[in-house]
């Protein structure tokens, strides 16, 4: 069987500039053809020759699992389309405003027939710099769509002064810290930092820092000395400062980080992990793990959504790498006195 | 070692479409093959006809007509004699599902409508909880069977009337009547089929599926249901009061999935369609085999189709390997 069609999944709040960057994306030179679903069908033009008009039906899957929606229309239009895979190189979906990404995000793991044939390539997110700071405190569906997201472009940055963009990228980091983000204007974009991430790829998955590590000095002690700037009538967030960075803490999504110096033992990591996200699936939106298990020359990575975990043993340590066991988090009312006690108890 | 398959192999005559085959079989006498990227093939002859503006995504067919739906939002009826008729248009729509009904009628889905057309021309809309990819006429009455999530609706279009509503939690896909109108047989996103008795409702699980059965067959007794889905087919007995705590009967099992199955017309002969592109028969009353196709182009087999007195079979695969088969008589 030839290779699997990637797919690229672009979501954002009303208005942040998801079709902006999708035209983008349609209309570079690159020399490749893309199947595009949309949804409000026809509301604004796309320039493409394969457009699908799609309704985001969501259900549930009958298996008892209740976090386990899927988009049905989704898998019967990527059938369809797999019918003529010489029209196209990749396909792009783009969801509405209020869509949770989840569905869509799931119906790659749990449909089989669209397992076969295509691969959920990233969740990329468009959020607007001017905007996204109200919609994280009123709108739950932006919040989900920046921590489920591989690739962020924080758009629209002329409209907004330096100081309100770090605020705005650092609220962004506290709910999110693993995506990679963009700043762009009219999501001006290079379009390989969007496409072909490999994000849900195992063996693409190469570490799990957070990514202000990279950028700000850090120093790994939260003195959580919270700073109330906002009014009464703003009780969510508070903030600290995080090495150069101003840091939020975002009380209702979080991502919880948790290594250990050292091997785990399979035997007991495994059933904890199958347990854990059984029991708190609806509130765990993503996690990630890269796992030094005990007698096990390879590296165990896993990736979920919800409750569906997908995991393989990948390449070898190498000689001079560390073994260390890293697990992260991403979701809603995390327990992480209670997911650290219950890792670190896997140790080998 | 298992005796060597008996072959009817050097009875096949072989196709090449190079494209996704949709349906394989015979208006008449002329074999037939529809194909998704818009084209209909009647007979060996002729050229092929392109009624759509682009591609064709669902088929159904009866003796003597194919009913076809486009990604143009159109549903076209093609006869024997390549004359082809606009039956319906959903502007900006995919056609989801089409349905053969008696007297020269026809049913289509797209969006959460479902559609019937009467011979007369008059034409009937439902919504739907959901869109739908399976519809049905029964075999008796002017009734539409169709799947959608959450169970089925059973509709007289005519009788204006709300449809009765068969429930069940779940995305039903392929929808199908027992051909003595006593069961309705949906297939499920979970990998299981469900029925209902049609007069009380009651419910019937078949499940222990791998995979989603998106071909079922009906043999012509009634008695027996083939469907695909797994590593063999599977046929559920029908007589009496179903299948409900009885083993289906697993024929033709082999390390392929079976992606397609037809009964024979006249006898309890099943045709078998592989993923890697095997093609069997198998005969019911004594599971003897006998081998169509070993493997052709190595694609999932599509589409197969008998004529009408079972003397001939096409059978064609996803990347359009197709072939003839003619039975010594």
């Amino acid at each position: 069987m030839s290779e699997k069609i990637p797919v690229t999944v672009l979501t954002g709040y009303l208005g942040a500039g998801k079709t902006t960057l999708l035209n983008r994306i349609l209309s570079e030179p690159h020399g490749k053809k893309y199947a595009v679903i949309v949804n409000e069908f026809g509301e604004i033009g796309i320039d493409n020759d394969l457009v699908v008009g799609a309704d985001e039906e969501v259900f549930e899957m009958n298996n008892g699992c209740i976090c386990c929606t899927v988009r049905g229309d989704l898998i019967r239009i990527i059938e369809t389309l797999m019918k003529r895979r010489g029209k196209f190189d990749a396909i792009i979906v783009e969801t509405t405003g209020l869509a949770d990404p989840a569905p869509v995000a799931q119906t790659f793991f749990v449909d089989q027939d669209v397992q076969d044939k295509a691969r959920l390539d990233a969740v990329v997110t468009v959020a607007d710099a001017k905007w996204l700071r109200d919609r994280l405190r009123d709108a739950p569906e932006a919040k989900n769509q920046i921590a489920f997201a591989d690739v962020i472009l924080l758009n629209k940055t002329d409209l907004v002064t330096p100081a309100e963009l770090r605020e705005v990228e650092a609220r962004i980091r506290a709910i999110n810290p693993y995506a990679t983000l963009h700043k762009t204007q009219k999501c001006a974009i290079a379009l390989d930092q969007v496409l072909d991430r490999g994000a849900f790829d195992l063996d693409r998955i190469l570490e799990i820092e957070p990514a202000f590590l990279e950028s700000a000095e850090h120093d790994h002690h939260h003195d959580h000395d919270h700073d109330h700037e906002c009014g009464p009538g703003c009780t969510h967030e508070h903030h600290h400062h995080h090495g150069g960075l101003k840091h939020f803490h975002d009380e209702d999504m979080q991502s919880v980080a948790i290594a250990h110096e050292g091997e785990m033992d399979p035997e007991k990591f495994m059933p904890w992990i199958n347990d854990l996200v059984q029991a708190e699936g609806p509130n765990i939106l993503r996690s990630k793990g890269i796992l030094a298990f005990r007698q096990e020359p390879r590296r165990f990575v896993f990736q979920g959504v919800h409750m569906i975990l997908d995991g393989d043993l990948q390449r070898d340590w190498k000689p001079d790498e560390k073994r260390v066991s890293r697990i992260v988090f991403i979701g809603r009312d995390l327990n992480e006195k209670a997911l650290r006690e219950g890792f670190l108890a896997c140790a080998a | 070692m298992n005796a060597p398959l008996q072959t009817l192999a050097d009875r096949v005559t072989t196709l090449a479409f190079d494209q996704h085959v949709l349906h394989a079989g015979f208006l008449g006498d002329a074999p037939c093959f529809v194909l998704a990227d818009g084209t209909i093939h009647i007979g060996r002859e002729r050229p092929a006809i392109r009624p759509h503006a682009d591609g064709i995504l669902v088929v159904a067919a009866d003796r003597t007509r194919i009913l076809t739906g486009g990604d143009d939002g159109r549903v076209f009826e093609s006869r024997p004699d390549g004359a082809t008729r606009l039956l319906g248009e959903e502007k900006g729509r995919w056609i989801d599902a089409v349905a053969c009904g008696p007297d020269d009628s026809a049913a289509w889905s797209a969006g959460r409508k479902a559609f019937v057309r009467d011979g007369k021309g008059r034409i009937k809309t439902l919504d739907l909880p959901s869109s739908s990819q399976g519809l049905a006429f029964a075999p008796k009455g002017f009734r539409l069977a169709i799947a959608h999530v959450d169970g089925a609706s059973a509709w007289f279009p005519l009788a204006g009337a709300p449809p009765e509503r068969y429930a069940w939690k779940g995305s039903h896909l392929d929808v199908t009547f027992s051909p003595d109108n006593r069961f309705l047989i949906t297939s499920m996103q979970e990998n299981q089929l469900h029925g209902w008795r049609l007069a009380d409702k009651g419910h019937m699980r078949m499940s222990g599926y791998p995979a989603k059965t998106r071909s079922l067959s009906w043999s012509q007794d009634g008695l027996w249901l083939a469907t695909s889905g797994a590593e063999g087919a599977i046929v559920w007995p029908f007589a009496k009061d179903g299948p409900t705590g009885k083993a289906p009967r697993e024929c033709g099992i082999r390390p392929a999935r079976v992606t397609r199955v037809a009964f024979h017309p006249k006898a309890l002969v099943l045709a078998i369609g592989y993923a890697d592109g095997w093609v069997l028969l198998v005969r019911l009353t004594d599971a003897s085999e006998l081998l169509v196709r070993a493997g052709g182009d190595g694609s999932p087999i599509s589409a197969l189709g008998w004529d009408g007195d079972g003397t001939r079979l096409a059978f064609a695969s996803e990347a359009g390997g197709g072939g003839l088969l003619t039975l010594p008589v």
